[in-house]
């Protein structure tokens, strides 16, 4: 690792640092209903909207009213984002006509499956692309529908983290807030008001906002090229604040309109843990115990700095198979060094992977790099991070409750070793608390091993209905384990409501676009359910007061703790598909022994 | 100033008498035998599926086995690898069974002991008329009225209605000494097959046939009405969420390795034996084995401690206490208090003083007058005289006159409250020396008991009664706060004396002058905070504090009323017991949480022994990560299972004795225990595979 990726990932770090106070506090204060420095701007918007709504804002809610309301509001988006994909022919906003009969020649169509594949998408804050967004949709699909689904996915992940945290701090009742007020408050007063400042920077940076057409220029060559532009501040904003990652164009944030210089790169990496830092401080802040918030925040840390430096140092070593050719993989004065393919020049490797590392630490999933061409280990960090369920920060609200939910974990299986049957923040885990949470780590793991291995084996008729292009085996583009790491990615990408893509696979066929679907609603809900039923019962429990018999949970042997239960739980999940994905490809590496080309056509 | 008792001991223990009824060896031939029998019982799946790991384990043995048949018909190769595999696969569930059995042994010895004493005895029954008949026990209803003289066996529980009797309740306590059971008060509670030694008493009996304490405690040591506790219920189902886990992720390494197979062009899919030993390997076996042995040794450990625990529940919930309420008297203090110190008035010799209250306490057998006695025989070597040398007239207390002495010829000695003395001296005509009040306020402020004595009109001065804080209790109750327990002393004593003796004992907080109703609304308090609170009681008015409490502990002597309000009876009647019932139940709570951390820990290394096993043909490179250099593809699947297997055996003494446990804070016992469990399950499976893997192949086995 140079000298400059070591600090570029330490000043950023310190950014955030700093962000993370103010921010929490801010936010804090937004969900307990206190005034804030916005407050006469946005408080006659929010009531505006409970008026039009018919919410009762001082009405609060179990936590099966919570979650039926938010299952409902999911529901209801994903209805819509389905029906604007599949009408967009007919509706305004379309300059290049997708969905019409002068289309582009090469729109991509919407299927049905593809739209329902994108709706799940959007609405689950996975923002899985199946699909890219210049050739496929229109201004107002993206406007109105992904836009708005960046907006509240983000807010609605942010609602139930609030929730569970209410959980801990309320004592003996039974409502654990209104996901209709925090829905909104969410919306209004902390992704609003963030984005629009990140929209106008990336504005004045050079990225389009605009609804004219795509641009049409003439090359020195003297041939026509198209250069699709459209509202992309305005997404761009949103994805990456709240950790949607579903960009306007089919590369992501390595296409120069959606992430033009290294200053938007970096400005766009914080943007993507800011908000999720802060929840560490406003979870400390809500239980009213700060430290409790930054031991989460230190635990993360930790995870954070060892994932970045393994994956800056992957990268930053390169294939030494190529050094063995004479190539010269070091950083010099010249040239970059390391493993450059599928990055950015403007990027550079800390850059691509400081992001890489980033966008899966949380839910994320924008891209500024193709991962497809990251080294084994390189590789490995982001889909390891993935495979814990997005706890490093992670994504807005989604992180929070995810480290909690291991946090519970930790704190049921160590709690025990005080001699106490175990309690986290005085309130008691129990049989309910261990079930709820074993459900969402179970039905995670699930949905990647049991959807990877099914696509792995099933065998489809080449170019029949489930896998019309392409060869019929799991549609992978690589051989050997790099073929299978593109496949275990894929789903633990939709099943962590991620949506970044290993890439190397097409995935836009019916039988992807259905179980990735799948995956990614059992990633989400049959998470978020059982976290709110811990909400719920932990809210009704009273709560005992900390004595010197108490399992500390600040400091730095519960943070340690915290580390060591997301590392092994992970680790022993998905130890035995590592190894035989980007473990073993790079043991293979190591002895020379590569795999780029296609091998299994033969194979149906 | 000498103190005229004896040291107490330094350690609290040793003041728990160990019945050595229920002592037994950890390995007690008997028990050995029945629970190696008990082992293949339980392999019933009917009951096997109450435990969800070891049922997992059997499915897996099962299957193999099954495999095994058809490859030994067919005469496929590697059939020793299979049947070695399905061989420790069922030693695996065996050895979990045989915790089990072991821990279960010990109670059903005991209740064998408890049976053979249940005879059926022919019982006096009074009628209303008051004509006697003789009935069999067994037809004894609540409500019938007995009769019992010596050397009768009481057939039934019941209360006494008349008579004082002395009662051998060895059966129950293993305490050879006869206690005494008399009508009224506290000590009216007698129990069904314990016998009367002298006198008689009649009986109302208060239990049916099969419900009588004998009955329950049988139950109860037999573990018959075991039920799971909560946190174990927690426990199960965590460790179930991770064998569903690990089923996904070998599961879908059939596919996988399908895939890999094809990718690489070479190599074989693992066998199902190899997958299967995979499961049970990753599988959280050591703490399912062992899981149910840990609860009921837990409850055994507090038997042997002779508390008989109404249910696993109370054992864990006593891990949790908070709020430990301590009766002054005998569990804070001595019994009684004991004179320390004789306050001359002015103008009055001390040994006058200490002479007058000898005489005075000479025919005074209370402890306090005893001790009256010997304070001044040490301090001026004044003789005990004896009492019938002397031509006197004893005077004995009564609560009427609020003092007591003796008549000595002319001579009027008295001793006894302050304000007594008083009146005394005033009606004798004397006056009262000025500083005898403020002498006597002076000792109630500091916690003790002031005995004023008077010779005649003469007001003599004040002899200092005090509370003996028990030795060693200052530093136990130190330790309890450590571990964060509130301590808080019950006292009918006035809040001046309480303050005092709650300073010099160290506890957290007292109840003054406290009635039953204060002691119950003070749990009601302490609960409502979220405390959990643990108390000691025996009398009937004890009673809806001990249902109300979170632990309550009833004393054997006390009524039955009493031991039915609480959920733990201790038969010793020791109060200072409530301690050690705490740290069994935090040693119950840490073995669990210790032995789950080692079991999940020891997954990493089973992981480096199989992983590259399984791939070893089709991908050699993962050989990288067999860092024990096991010999042998066969050879690692062998060793990681039967260091599975044997882990579960080795840990059976440690479940059942519980882990060693030391009080001290949270973090200080986390901290500890994460190393001993956590680093230790990490690295201690490293050195027995490969020692595992070396004999394997010294044997020519793998």
């Amino acid at each position: 690792m140079t000298a400059s990726g070591v600090f570029y990932v330490v000043i950023y770090f310190l950014v955030l640092l700093a962000l993370t106070k103010p921010l929490g506090l801010y936010m804090a204060n937004v969900f307990e209903g206190r005034r804030t420095f916005l407050t006469p701007v946005l408080r006659p918007l929010e009531r505006l909207t409970y008026r039009a709504c018919g919410v009762r804002e001082d009405v609060e809610q179990r936590w099966t009213q919570y979650a039926a309301s938010l299952i409902a509001f999911s529901l209801v988006g994903f209805l819509f984002v389905y029906a604007m994909q599949r009408l967009e022919g007919f509706l305004p906003l379309n300059p290049m006509g997708f969905g019409t009969a002068h289309a582009p020649a090469n729109q991509t169509a919407m299927t049905p499956d593809l739209a329902f594949n994108t709706a799940v998408s959007f609405v689950t804050n996975t923002n899985w692309q199946a699909y890219g967004g210049e050739t496929t949709l229109s201004y107002w699909v993206q406007m109105t529908a992904l836009t708005v689904q960046n907006f509240v996915s983000a807010a609605a992940g942010i609602a139930v983290a609030i929730a569970l945290v209410r959980g801990f701090a309320r004592k003996q009742m039974r409502s654990i807030g209104n996901f209709w007020v925090d829905l909104t408050r969410g919306t209004l007063y902390v992704l609003l008001p963030l984005s629009f400042l990140l929209a106008l920077f990336l504005c004045a940076r050079g990225v389009p906002q605009t609804l004219a057409a795509y641009v049409k220029a003439r090359t020195l060559e003297g041939r026509v090229q198209t250069i699709a532009v459209g509202p992309v501040a305005s997404q761009e904003a949103p994805k990456l604040l709240g950790t949607n990652g579903g960009g306007f164009f089919n590369q992501n944030s390595a296409h120069p309109y959606e992430n033009p210089t290294p200053l938007t790169n970096f400005v766009e990496i914080l943007a993507i843990l800011a908000i999720p830092a802060g929840l560490t401080y406003t979870f400390g802040k809500m239980v009213g115990d700060t430290r409790q918030g930054w031991t989460l925040f230190a635990a993360m840390s930790v995870l954070f700095f060892v994932g970045v430096f393994i994956c800056t140092h992957a990268e930053q070593a390169g294939n030494p198979n190529l050094a063995r050719l004479g190539v010269e993989t070091r950083a010099t004065a010249g040239q970059p060094g390391g493993n450059m393919e599928g990055k950015e020049l403007r990027f550079g490797i800390p850059g691509s992977a400081l992001f890489t590392v980033a966008t899966t630490d949380a839910s994320c999933g924008a891209v500024n790099s193709m991962l497809d061409s990251y080294t084994p280990l390189g590789g490995l960090i982001p889909m390891f991070n993935l495979q814990t369920d997005e706890v490093i920060f992670g994504g807005v609200g989604s992180g929070l409750y995810g480290i909690l939910l291991y946090a519970i974990l930790g704190v049921f299986i160590a709690g025990l070793m005080v001699g106490r049957t175990p309690e986290y923040l005085g309130k008691k885990i129990e049989q309910k608390e261990v079930k709820m949470a074993m459900i969402a780590v179970i039905s995670t793991a699930f949905a990647i091993l049991v959807f990877a291995a099914v696509t792995l084996d099933a065998r489809f008729a080449a170019h029949g209905y489930w896998n019309p292009p392409g060869p019929a085996v799991a549609n992978v583009q690589n051989g050997g384990p790099h073929g299978f790491s593109e496949v275990l990615y894929a789903f633990s990408s939709a099943s962590e409501n991620n949506g970044s893509a290993f890439a190397g696979l097409n995935a836009n066929t019916p039988w992807y676009n259905l179980t990735l679907g799948l995956a990614m609603l059992l990633g989400r809900f049959l998470f978020m359910i059982p976290v709110l039923a811990i909400a719920g019962s932990l809210a009704a429990k009273k709560k005992i007061p900390e004595t010197s018999g108490t399992l500390p949970t600040h400091g730095a042997l519960f943070a340690g703790l915290l580390v060591g239960v997301v590392l092994v739980v992970g680790a022993l999940t998905f130890f035995p598909a590592l190894s035989l994905g980007p473990i073993v490809e790079y043991l293979l590496m190591l002895k020379g022994k590569l795999y780029s080309s296609l091998i299994l056509t033969a194979w149906s | 100033m000498t103190t005229p008792v004896a040291a107490p001991p330094d350690d609290l223990t040793a003041l728990i008498p160990r019945k050595t009824l229920r002592a037994r060896p950890l390995f007690d031939r008997e028990l050995t035998q029945r629970a190696l029998k008990q082992s293949f019982v339980k392999l019933n799946p009917a009951t096997l599926i109450n435990n969800p790991v070891m049922f997992v384990v059997e499915v897996g043995a099962a299957l193999i086995t099954v495999y095994l048949a058809r490859d030994a018909v067919r005469g496929a190769p590697g059939v020793g690898f299979e049947f070695q595999i399905a061989l420790w696969l069922w030693f695996t569930v065996l050895f979990a069974n045989f915790a089990e059995a072991m821990a279960e042994a010990r109670g059903k010895a005991q209740a064998d002991t408890l049976r053979k004493t249940k005879t059926d005895t022919l019982a006096k029954r009074v009628a209303a008329d008051g004509t006697m008949e003789r009935v069999p026990a067994s037809q004894l209803r609540a409500g019938d009225v007995v009769l019992a003289e010596a050397g009768d066996t009481i057939p039934g529980d019941g209360e006494v209605m008349e008579g004082i009797a002395t009662v051998d309740e060895s059966v129950i306590t293993g305490e050879s000494a006869p206690v005494i059971r008399e009508s009224g008060g506290d000590r009216s509670a007698v129990t069904g097959g314990t016998k009367v030694l002298s006198d008689a008493i009649k009986i109302r009996i208060t239990s049916n046939p099969g419900e009588t304490f004998l009955d329950r405690m049988i139950a109860l040591v037999e573990g018959a009405e075991r039920q799971k506790t909560p946190n174990e219920i927690a426990l199960n189902i965590l460790i179930a969420g991770m064998t569903l886990i690990f089923l996904l992720a070998v599961v879908t390494l059939q596919p996988f390795a399908v895939f890999a197979v094809h990718a690489a062009g070479t190599g074989a899919v693992p066998s199902v034996a190899v997958l299967a030993a995979l499961l049970v390997c990753l599988i959280p076996t050591t703490i399912g084995g062992l899981l149910s042995a840990i609860g009921i040794a837990g409850m055994d450990r507090v038997m042997q401690h002779n508390v008989l625990a109404m249910s696993g529940k109370a054992v864990e919930a006593s891990g949790d206490i908070n709020t430990l309420l301590l009766d002054k008297t005998g569990t804070i203090t001595l019994g009684d208090r004991q004179a320390v110190e004789f306050i001359p008035v002015e103008g009055v010799d001390p040994r006058e003083l200490a002479d007058a209250a000898q005489l005075a306490s000479l025919a005074d057998e209370t402890p306090e007058g005893r001790s009256i006695v010997v304070l001044a025989k040490e301090k001026f070597q004044l003789r005990g005289r004896e009492v019938s040398e002397l031509e006197a007239n004893f005077i004995p207390f009564s609560a009427y006159t609020r003092m007591s002495g003796v008549d000595l010829h002319e001579r009027r000695l008295r001793k006894g409250a302050t304000d007594a003395i008083l009146k005394f001296v005033k009606e004798q005509g004397g006056s009262i020396p000025a500083s005898l009040e403020e002498i006597s306020e002076r000792i109630a402020r500091s916690g003790g008991t002031p005995l004023a004595v008077a010779d005649g009109s003469r007001a003599l001065g004040i002899i200092h009664l005090k509370d003996i804080v028990k030795g060693g209790m200052k530093e136990r109750l130190a330790q309890l706060r450590a571990m964060g327990i509130r301590s808080v002393m019950i006292t009918g004593d006035n809040p001046l004396t309480a303050a005092a003796i709650a300073q010099e004992a160290g506890v957290d907080d007292f109840l003054a002058q406290a009635t039953p109703k204060d002691k119950l609304e003070y749990i009601r308090r302490e609960q409502a905070e979220g405390r959990l609170v643990a108390m000691t009681g025996d009398g009937t008015n004890d009673a809806p504090a001990l249902a109300q409490a979170d632990v309550g502990v009833a004393m054997n002597t006390g009524t039955m009323a009493a031991k039915e309000a609480g959920n733990m009876v201790d038969l010793d009647s020791n109060p200072t017991k409530l301690i050690e019932v705490v740290a069994i139940g935090k040693q119950l709570l840490i073995t669990r949480g210790a032995l789950t951390t080692f079991s999940i820990m020891n997954d990493v290394s089973k992981y480096f022994a199989i992983i590259p096993a399984m791939f070893a043909a089709t991908y050699p490179e993962l050989s990288a990560l067999n860092i024990m250099r096991l010999h042998s593809p066969q050879s690692a699947v062998l060793a990681a299972v039967i260091f599975n297997a044997l882990i579960i055996i080795a840990l059976v003494p440690l479940a059942l004795r519980g882990v060693k446990y030391k009080p001290q804070s949270a973090a200080g016992m986390l901290r500890r225990n994460l190393w001993i469990y956590g680093l230790g399950g990490l690295i201690a499976p490293f050195p027995c595979i490969w020692m595992i893997d070396r004999i394997l192949g010294l044997l020519h086995l793998a």
